[in-house]
């Protein structure tokens, strides 16, 4: 199973992730505000990541970290 | 098992960039090669003016910020002084295909063994969204509000194109950042632009197109469709010049 880590004081909430994920794993969360005052990104069904890197490959920021 | 994370060569600050906006990604592929081919030691980097003007706050590699649009000048220089560094520039439509012209047009003429990473995203980003010398015909930008007028203010640059007609450059590709698929293209481009250097092979140019959400007035997601149904048109993908591949195909 993926584990996905995020840098979320880094995310600014662009959502370029949520759209390339081909598996929905993942969305803004609409609730928390980070440090930079953007709704950070969360994975929603983090079991059902297949660990295809499409996420951490078109966030700009590169605050996503993941391991299987 | 690591599949993905933060290459070595990034640093750990936080870019400054608007969200959505696909210098970040460019930022990381640029990263990831230097990581890839080792060279993390020996790379000088030139930092523009323009939105990437504080890239030397994210490479972990030296960097050199150049004046407006003199970044392969600098390059040149660094280059010819030190010839076992590996010299990089990293230049916006405003820097390289504005006020650099010059410099761009004469490196690659000289076929200086350096390599570019250009950045077109058809707009000036950091002065506010004028129109750049890359901004498509009837593009509403600060400064064309009506759209750009062609009788008025030319057509576009096509710098690919027009150094393409060079004799002097190695390699020049155009890539862009707006789904996965071009963003592994683009990274492949970016390799072999830092491989050819390390060959002694001349100078290699990548441009890369990319996204302004801010200044489009467009979502990240929408700017990166825009890419793919505006711009592409316009600036057609793929590799305009590739003298050794050319040479071999003719033995």
């Amino acid at each position: 199973m993926a584990k996905l880590t995020f840098k979320t004081d880094n995310c600014k909430g662009c959502g370029l992730c949520v759209d390339a994920c081909p598996k929905h794993v993942l969305q803004l969360a609409e609730d928390k505000i980070n440090k930079k005052g953007h709704h950070p990104v969360e994975a929603v069904k983090e079991d059902e990541c297949i660990a295809c890197a499409f996420c951490a490959t078109m966030c700009p920021d590169c605050i996503i970290k993941i391991e299987r | 098992m690591v599949v993905f994370e933060k290459p070595y060569a990034l640093t750990d600050v936080p870019m400054h960039y608007c969200p959505g906006c696909t210098h970040g990604i460019v930022h990381r592929l640029v990263a990831e090669v230097i990581d890839e081919l080792g060279i993390e030691g020996r790379t000088v980097g030139i930092a523009p003016v323009g939105c990437s003007v504080m890239a030397y706050n994210y490479f972990n590699c030296d960097m050199i910020e150049a004046a407006h649009g003199r970044a392969p000048a600098v390059a040149t220089g660094v280059k010819r002084a030190e010839p076992e560094n590996i010299v990089f520039t990293y230049q916006g439509d405003g820097d390289l295909a504005s006020i650099g012209t010059a410099e761009t047009v004469h490196a690659a003429a000289r076929n200086e063994n350096i390599t570019i990473i250009f950045i077109n995203n058809a707009i000036y980003g950091m002065t506010g969204g004028q129109m750049a010398p890359t901004s498509l015909p009837g593009q509403i930008t600060q400064t064309s509000p009506y759209g750009r007028d062609v009788t008025q203010c030319g057509f576009p640059v096509k710098v690919c194109e027009m150094l393409s007609e060079l004799d002097g450059p190695e390699y020049l590709e155009r890539v862009a950042v707006n789904n996965v698929k071009n963003v592994k293209n683009a990274k492949k481009a970016i390799k072999k632009a830092f491989q050819n250097q390390l060959d002694g092979k001349g100078f290699s140019l990548v441009e890369v197109l990319s996204s302004c959400p801010t200044n489009w007035g467009l979502t990240p997601q929408n700017a990166l469709k825009w890419i793919d149904e505006k711009m592409i048109p316009y600036y057609p993908l793929g590799v305009y010049k590739d003298r050794s591949a050319a040479k071999e195909d003719t033995k």
